[in-house]
């Protein structure tokens, strides 16, 4: 009733909700807004630092060096901070979206900036540790970018409306079923059918993940030993459609795996490697300021 | 023959308890019959330890019988307590079959032949009504229940199933759930399924087809025994082993039993109440109606009219019902100071819509309105506002404003508003006080129910509607009176989803304004139908077969159950005849509709798998029944990494429960439904709302206030299956105490393990959980802003179907 009674109701408050109904993706997002602001800028680095003369040369020490470093610092610091943002509710407007967008483009913008800092002057020591470990977040990132462009599709088609809970469902129907009707086998046919049953469809180690291949796979393997006992019997027969129903359950489930672990597992490199950064940013920063 | 008491009570619920504890408390003679060996009998049935919600909270108790929110063991021991306490007189296993008699001296007959004789009869029989038993051998026996209240009291059983509409499959679903290891059996006496709904049958048939239950048709019971069941199959008898017999065969409503004693209703639909006096009086004297029967389903309601209905009969005229203070409050802001009735009275005299309306009833929708004064010049709603309440004048005048700066005035004792209450559309125009006034706003759950009691007040509102709607539409200085033979010969008509309302090459002149739902127009182009337009509430088809006399170009058909009104060509040209200016205007909308099929055509001869698509995923739109939403999440899987952010946003922005289910739901070319409210044009949830809590919010969301009793009815009302019944999760440590420390589940909504850890034994109650698009959120609905990758969007069809998006791709 509240909204009933609640008459004079300001009309600025409700206009400032902002329902945000435009269709389009984060590297799209308000028209290549943050691609042509960090485009901008990279070419801004470029040219200044074409144009600038720093004697002896070029350095991470020189006042330009500085300026370049303290902005990178800077957006190392901002960009991680998509990790809280992204988890934190709060309830005045922002778009992780916007987010997004800004932290792929400014995030590829900062490794012009970081390699421009550094005036090209790489070594064995712990500043280029800090610019090695940005890079290798950055080439993550742009990992990540190619998998978010190419697989949701793949995943959606795979997926084919059916919710992960309910791939697993399938499979344990089609287990229960096998279950039933492989009572009727000789024990060793009954063998492979147990096996098949006894396999637990996330097993297989992240190679089997990742690749979606897995060799030993105890359905593929009672499949092709009942396969050729074909004929026998009425009962090999079904237990056979039925290894073959479940095969496929299994593919589907397998490669919806293999999809979203190809989505998921460079964040584990991206984000780690963040926090490494960090760690090697700081010491960079403080043998700059008191080893110098 | 018994002695003659001054009050007999049928029923023990709350209603006739609270009555029959007054009445014993007054020193009056009476008697409580109760048709089984307790009372209560509805909540006695509820499952063990169910949580009770005392809802209205604003509204008072006045009872000689203790009520507040608690589990079921505790109100019932405290009524029992409570009416020996007041020495209630009961007679258990008094299942009233007859009345006979009138007032002053009524003879009540019971099924096992007692009699007795009172000089009042108050009737508190709810309308739950007797269970249709079994007719068979053995149909009484005690293994023979007629409602599962939890599934989980049945393990390692063998139950059957008798009944097969939506009742028995979700109970048989219920019972055979897999860890429970029941061994269920449904069966139907006919060969299909054709009282269930779809999505029950084919769940069912999951079941049975995952060895989880067994499904009999053309088989019935036709012997019960302890521990076995004879069934009669089409293969001749057969004994199955049962433990249990779930009987879900419907039930008989109270409502032949209540019209055998004399007693007149409101109509002839469902929804229909007894007539009542104030003082709960029915057509026929000295019989008292209270309770849900009286159209109160909650027992606060009950026990309040128990206990005023006794007063009554025992001569108390003075007393007044306790909502006078609600009611009061409603009033207070009035310039007038008048008492509460002199205000009913005035509104009733007042406006037309009210005139036919018993003092009672005048009452009730009154608690569900607002009676306010208006300034001047002052707005009450502007063209665009969300809205579905009716306003109606009871002083002054309202101004419409039809274009800018000119206003048309609207009379007092008039209603407006309706628009948004028939159609469930946004406001259609700005209305303004034209003088200082007072407006009584009804909301659109009192306005319905004031449509369905009131059969004159029903045909005032929708001629209003259709006069209004008309002018909205049909441009150039129409008024009411050029309009008065169209709307003379208009008529309403019904249509469910995907009927065809006007056939492509059909021959007809007649012209449809489509009153509530929407419709899609197609057309075939090179044997395929292609969509061209969606047309909401509110919009009108077939003037171009009245303007030019050709056949139908095209074909409109309903996108949802919707209503059109049919105008006949010929008042129709005659009107426009008359008006050579409307026609004028209406010629050139058409032109206008025209050339967008023709550029839709074109394309389609140019880019013909463009149009394809369009057309393919307005179909699949539409089939979804976004065709009544107003505002839908989707979900472009071109984009979406399956993240499940929009999950955890939701969750962590409701007291950790997600409103939505990303994954579920349908797709097509990678346009994904997830499971989400579509927020209703008519939301199907606030059908059947006992407490009456869900409402449309100023941004036209559906929301949920607080005050829900955790019935489930919206649950089960909703199609798209977006409600759930959850109990709230404790809170959760904060999210940097997750991300620093690890303490707690995380963003999103916390896993039933770890809410249920929190817990231990306590069992919060189970609510209504639905989206209310983030009301009070500024920013906007979490799950958007919480998408990474911008897949997820809310939507309207309108919107969402525009033609730029066949023009510029997906922008």
């Amino acid at each position: 009733m509240a909204s009933l009674f609640s008459r004079r109701r300001n009309k600025a408050a409700q206009n400032s909700r902002v329902r945000e109904q435009k269709h389009e993706g984060f590297m799209r997002y308000a028209g290549f807004r943050w691609a042509k602001i960090s485009g901008g800028l990279t070419l801004l680095v470029m040219a200044s630092y074409a144009l600038i003369d720093v004697s002896p040369r070029h350095n991470g020490g020189s006042w330009y060096g500085y300026t370049l470093g303290t902005m990178g610092a800077l957006l190392i610091l901002w960009l991680t901070m998509l990790g809280v943002r992204k988890r934190r509710r709060s309830d005045d407007h922002w778009s992780l979206k916007a987010w997004t967008s800004a932290h792929v483009y400014l995030g590829l913008s900062l490794a012009v900036i970081g390699t421009w800092h550094s005036g090209f002057q790489l070594g064995w020591n712990v500043h280029t540790l800090a610019w090695a470990l940005m890079m290798l977040v950055i080439v993550s990132g742009m990992y990540g970018i190619a998998v978010y462009a190419l697989l949701p599709r793949s995943l959606s088609a795979n997926r084919e409306e059916m919710t992960q809970m309910q791939m697993l469902e399938a499979l344990r129907a089609f287990d229960r079923q096998l279950h039933g009707t492989a009572q009727g086998l000789a024990p060793a046919d009954a063998a492979p059918v147990l096996a098949a049953l006894s396999e637990n469809p996330f097993a297989g180690g992240m190679a089997a993940r990742l690749s979606g291949r897995y060799p030993r796979c105890a359905t593929a393997e009672a499949l092709a030993q009942l396969g050729q006992r074909r004929g026998t019997s009425e009962d090999v027969e079904k237990v056979v459609g039925l290894l073959g129903q479940k095969q496929a359950a299994l593919g589907r489930l397998r490669r919806h795996l293999r999809l979203r672990a190809l989505l998921e597992i460079w964040l584990y490199v991206h984000v780690p490697l963040t926090f490494a950064l960090i760690a090697a940013l700081s010491a960079h920063v403080i043998s700059v300021f008191f080893y110098w | 023959m018994t002695d003659l008491l001054k009050l007999a009570i049928i029923g023990s619920g709350p209603a006739g308890l609270s009555a029959a504890s007054r009445a014993a408390m007054l020193g009056m003679s009476h008697i409580l019959l109760e048709k089984t060996d307790h009372l209560s009998d509805t909540i006695f049935k509820y499952q063990k330890g169910k949580r009770v919600l005392a809802t209205p909270e604003r509204l008072d108790l006045r009872s000689d019988c203790r009520f507040a929110e608690g589990a079921r063991e505790v109100i019932l021991a405290n009524w029992d307590e409570d009416a020996a306490q007041c020495g209630v007189n009961v007679a258990y296993q008094a299942d009233v079959t007859g009345v006979s008699g009138q007032k002053g001296d009524f003879t009540l007959t019971t099924a096992d032949g007692r009699q007795f004789r009172a000089e009042h009869i108050v009737l508190a029989i709810g309308t739950q009504g007797n269970p249709n038993r079994l007719r068979c051998e053995g149909y009484d026996l005690p293994h023979i229940i007629y409602q599962v209240d939890d599934p989980e009291d049945f393990k390692d059983k063998h139950i059957t199933v008798v009944g097969s509409g939506d009742a028995g499959i979700e109970n048989a679903l219920g019972v055979a759930e897999e860890a429970l290891e029941n061994h269920v059996t449904i069966l139907n006496r006919s060969r299909d399924f054709a009282r269930a709904k779809a999505k029950n049958v084919s769940d069912m048939m999951d079941a049975a087809d995952n060895g989880l239950m067994r499904v009999r048709t053309e088989t019935q019971p036709k012997k019960v025994e302890a521990g076995w069941l004879t069934l009669d199959t089409p293969d001749g008898e057969e004994r199955i082993p049962c433990d249990v017999i779930v009987a879900r065969l419907g039930s008989v409503a109270p409502r032949a039993f209540v019209e055998s004693m004399g007693i007149e209703f409101t109509g002839p639909d469902r929804e229909a109440f007894p007539k009542l006096s104030p003082t709960f009086e029915t057509s026929v004297g000295g019989i008292f109606v209270i309770g849900a029967l009286a159209g109160y389903p909650l027992i606060k309601h009950c026990m309040n009219q128990g206990y005023d209905v006794a007063e009554f009969i025992n001569g108390n005229d003075a007393l007044t019902p306790a909502d006078e203070k609600d009611l009061a409050a409603i009033f207070a802001d009035l310039p007038q100071k008048k008492s509460v009735s002199a205000w009913l009275e005035y509104f009733r005299q007042r406006i037309s819509i009210f005139h036919d309306v018993s003092p009672l009833q005048m009452r009730e929708f009154m608690l569900d309105s607002r009676a306010a004064f208006y300034a001047k010049g002052e707005v009450v709603f502007e063209k665009g506002d969300p809205g579905s309440s009716l306003f109606a004048i009871a002083d002054g005048f309202a101004e419409v404003e039809v274009a800018p700066n000119v206003r048309i005035p609207i009379e007092q004792g008039s209603i407006f508003g309706e628009v948004g209450l028939i159609s469930g559309r946004k406001r259609g125009a700005t209305i303004v006080a034209g003088v200082d006034a007072i407006f009584v706003e009804v909301t659109r759950t009192a306005a319905l129910k004031l449509m369905a009691a009131v059969p004159g007040a029903k045909r005032a509102i929708n001629r209003i509607s259709l006069e209004r709607q008309l002018l909205q539409i049909f441009k150039g200085g129409l008024t009411v009176q050029d309009l008065s033979e169209v709307v003379e010969q208009a008529e309403v008509m019904r249509f469910p989803a995907g009927k065809v309302v006007v056939a492509e090459g059909d021959t007809g002149d007649d012209i449809y304004v489509i009153r509530s739902g929407s419709m899609v127009v197609e057309k075939d182009i090179g044997g395929k139908p292609i969509f061209l337009r969606y047309l909401p509430a509110g919009s009108y088809f077939g003037e171009m077969s009245v303007l030019s006399g050709a056949p139908r170009n095209a074909t409109v058909k309903a996108a949802v159950g919707s209503e059109v009104i049919k105008l006949t060509g010929e008042t129709f040209r005659k009107m426009l005849d008359a008006r050579p200016n409307v026609r004028a205007e209406t010629e050139a909308a058409m032109a206008e509709r025209a050339s967008m099929n023709a550029f839709i055509e074109s394309r389609k001869a140019s880019y013909s798998s463009a149009v394809d698509l369009y057309s393919d995923t307005a179909s699949f739109i539409m089939k979804e029944g976004l065709g009544e939403a107003t505002d839908a999440l989707l979900i472009d899987e071109n984009l979406c990494v399956g993240c499940d952010n929009c999950e955890k946003a939701c969750a962590d922005s409701h007291e950790g429960l997600s409103r939505l289910d990303r994954e579920a739901g349908k797709s097509f070319a990678h346009l994904h439904v997830p499971t989400s409210c579509r927020h209703c044009e008519h939301p199907h949830c606030m059908a059947d709302c006992p407490p009456n809590v869900i409402h449309r919010g100023p941004d036209g969301e559906v929301f949920m206030e607080d005050g829900c009793i955790g019935c489930g009815n919206c649950m089960r009302n909703c199609p798209y299956g977006v409600i759930r019944m959850e109990a709230t999760p404790p809170k959760k440590p904060s999210l940097f105490q997750w991300l620093l420390f690890g303490f707690g589940p995380g963003p999103g909504e916390p896993s039933p393990s770890w809410t249920k850890k929190q817990l231990g034994d306590e069992k919060p109650k189970k609510i209504a959980v639905k989206c209310d698009m983030c009301k009070g959120i500024s920013g906007g609905p979490a799950c958007v802003r919480a998408c990474p990758t911008g897949a997820a969007i809310r939507v309207s069809p309108e919107e969402f179907l525009s033609i730029a998006r066949l023009d510029g791709g997906q922008g």
